[in-house]
């Protein structure tokens, strides 16, 4: 825990010193000059810790679960290594991934994310698809308003709480009333799937759309209701290794136990589908 | 900044601390798309955003004064054990995390809370409301008014209030002709304060109020949103929440002392 601190007092205080430097020199390269003094610590307090190797895996929130159980299996089959997550929402993964955050995997919870970090050439090789969600109504256990199907929601009355169009849960849930040739007026665009599973579960909201595998990991407060228009919106999960890794090998055999049998087992207790 | 009396060496993490701030807002404005500004913040979102931003933090403001008042008025007349907890209580708010308060909110006001009941067969529905909106601003932003007014309040002291009362003031004459006008600086930076909280509520408001359009999505949200689908429109809109805070800044510069007034 000291260590810890020390560490990011010793981050902090070289990220400040380049903004000295900055000043100095007054040019406009801020971020090269904040953004390698801060790599080059992380860098020292690696090798200067042990020979042990770390490797960093960049995940969609959804996939928090499973990942961190194959996480610990990954890290027992290969002694002195340490599997680190950042879980999130895709498109700020991609985001971090651009602004220069090392790791060395990508999962996103849907190809057109994926697609934007292939486009930046952040990728080495080409994604694989691993998994696939896809929504479900997520009502609280008790089931107050009684919903039944995707046509319920539009019922005036009941309170639904969708994700934003601009995030790909939402994404999905516009393609799903689209094809279903309905349109759910919500009473809040939620910012991430986790907060709407929220609403639902603290009974603040009727019903949502989130994806099977939340309603698979909340446990009884709520409950999920299968509808066949789900099937139009259908999220595959691509998995990449990561150009920037530092450590290629390691790379290609955390995807490859992602994408395995031992791998895919865990991913389908979770909820997932096959892509 | 006229004469140099303080060590020299201070100097150097006093430049960093000022660039600390000045360094991110400064990139801001140089990364903004000048060029599709006007389009980025007009957009029909963002102006939905900026009004309801403006409506929710000047009704909140008002709520604000109407009970902070009250309350400061209350802190700074009265000592003892009682006074000190309810000013802990009073100013838990100004150190929470934002988001713990949306949450606190919730257990109250929801509707599985403990008032939702009462407030369901009253016929009031707060959760996704507008009216959610306005009571984590107030929730949030009453302890920079109640704290900058009764600063004001234990300077100006109780001795003008005892001559007016000596010469037949009732109490409440003496509170409005003479208690506010003594306080009058600290209670109007503690509105700007609080309004400027107000405007910039985020945590409470996602956590109890929701995002929608027009109802709950105020300017901070908008911002967190566009992040995802369009960051230009989030740094040209985080420009419009920096104008008007250096604006709201300006305000309270332009009363020279009403600051100190607040904090002293």
């Amino acid at each position: 825990m000291k260590t810890q601190t020390i560490r990011y007092a010793v981050r902090s205080s070289i990220a400040l010193t380049g903004l000295l430097a900055l000043a100095a020199c007054g040019g406009s390269d801020s971020g090269d000059a904040t953004g390698s003094g801060a790599n080059s610590t992380a860098t020292q307090s690696n090798s200067s810790s042990a020979p042990a190797r770390t490797l960093t895996v960049f995940a969609a929130a959804s996939l928090q679960k499973p990942f961190e159980e194959i996480g610990d299996a990954f890290e027992k089959a290969h002694p002195g290594v340490t599997v680190k997550f950042s879980f999130g929402g895709s498109s700020g993964l991609v985001a971090q991934l651009q602004e220069g955050a090392p790791a060395h995997v990508l999962a996103t919870a849907n190809e057109a994310t994926m697609d934007k970090a292939v486009a930046d050439s952040l990728i080495s090789g080409t994604p694989t698809p691993f998994v696939s969600n896809t929504l479900q109504i997520v009502v609280p256990q008790d089931n107050p308003a009684g919903i039944t199907g995707l046509a319920d929601l539009t019922k005036s009355g009941t309170k639904v709480v969708l994700c934003a169009p601009a995030v790909p849960c939402g994404a999905a849930s516009t393609s799903v009333e689209k094809s279903a040739g309905i349109d759910i007026k919500p009473v809040s665009e939620e910012q991430s799937v986790t907060d709407v599973l929220g609403k639902v579960r603290s009974g603040e909201a009727d019903a949502g759309l989130v994806y099977v595998t939340d309603v698979a990991g909340a446990g009884t407060e709520v409950k999920g209701i299968d509808f066949p228009e789900a099937k139009s919106a259908i999220n595959i999960y691509p998995i990449a290794a990561l150009k920037s890794a530092t450590d290629a090998a390691l790379a290609t055999e955390f995807v490859s136990a992602i994408t395995g049998a031992d791998g895919q087992a865990v991913l389908r207790e979770a909820g997932f589908a096959a892509p | 900044m006229t004469r140099a009396n303080f060590p020299r060496w201070l100097l150097v993490p006093a430049v960093l601390g000022a660039l600390l701030v000045a360094v991110p807002i400064g990139a801001m404005a140089l990364t903004v798309d000048w060029a599709n500004f006007g389009a980025l913040i007009t957009s029909e979102a963002s102006r939905a955003a900026l009004w309801l931003s403006l409506r929710t933090a000047a009704a909140s403001t008002v709520f604000c004064l109407l009970l902070g008042i009250p309350l400061a008025l209350v802190l700074a007349r009265t000592s003892g054990t009682a006074a000190t907890l309810l000013r802990s209580l009073v100013l838990l708010p100004l150190v929470l995390p934002p988001v713990v308060g949306g949450i606190a909110l919730l257990q109250a006001f929801g509707r599985r809370g403990i008032l939702g009941h009462t407030l369901d067969v009253l016929g009031l529905e707060i959760a996704f409301s507008t009216t959610a909106v306005v009571i984590a601003q107030t929730f949030v932003a009453m302890p920079f008014l109640v704290l900058s007014l009764e600063g004001a309040l234990r300077a100006a002291g109780t001795r003008y209030e005892d001559v007016a009362a000596t010469l037949g003031a009732g109490p409440t004459t003496v509170f409005t002709r003479v208690t506010l006008p003594l306080a009058l600086p600290g209670l109007v930076s503690g509105t700007i304060l609080a309004f400027a909280r107000c405007l910039g509520e985020f945590g409470a408001t996602i956590t109890f109020a929701g995002s929608l359009q027009g109802t709950t999505r105020t300017l901070p949200l908008e911002i967190y949103l566009q992040r995802e689908g369009d960051p230009r429109a989030a740094v040209a809109l985080s420009l419009v929440l920096v104008a008007v805070a250096v604006l709201v800044i300006g305000f309270t510069r332009a009363r020279p002392g009403s600051l100190s007034a607040g904090t002293s």
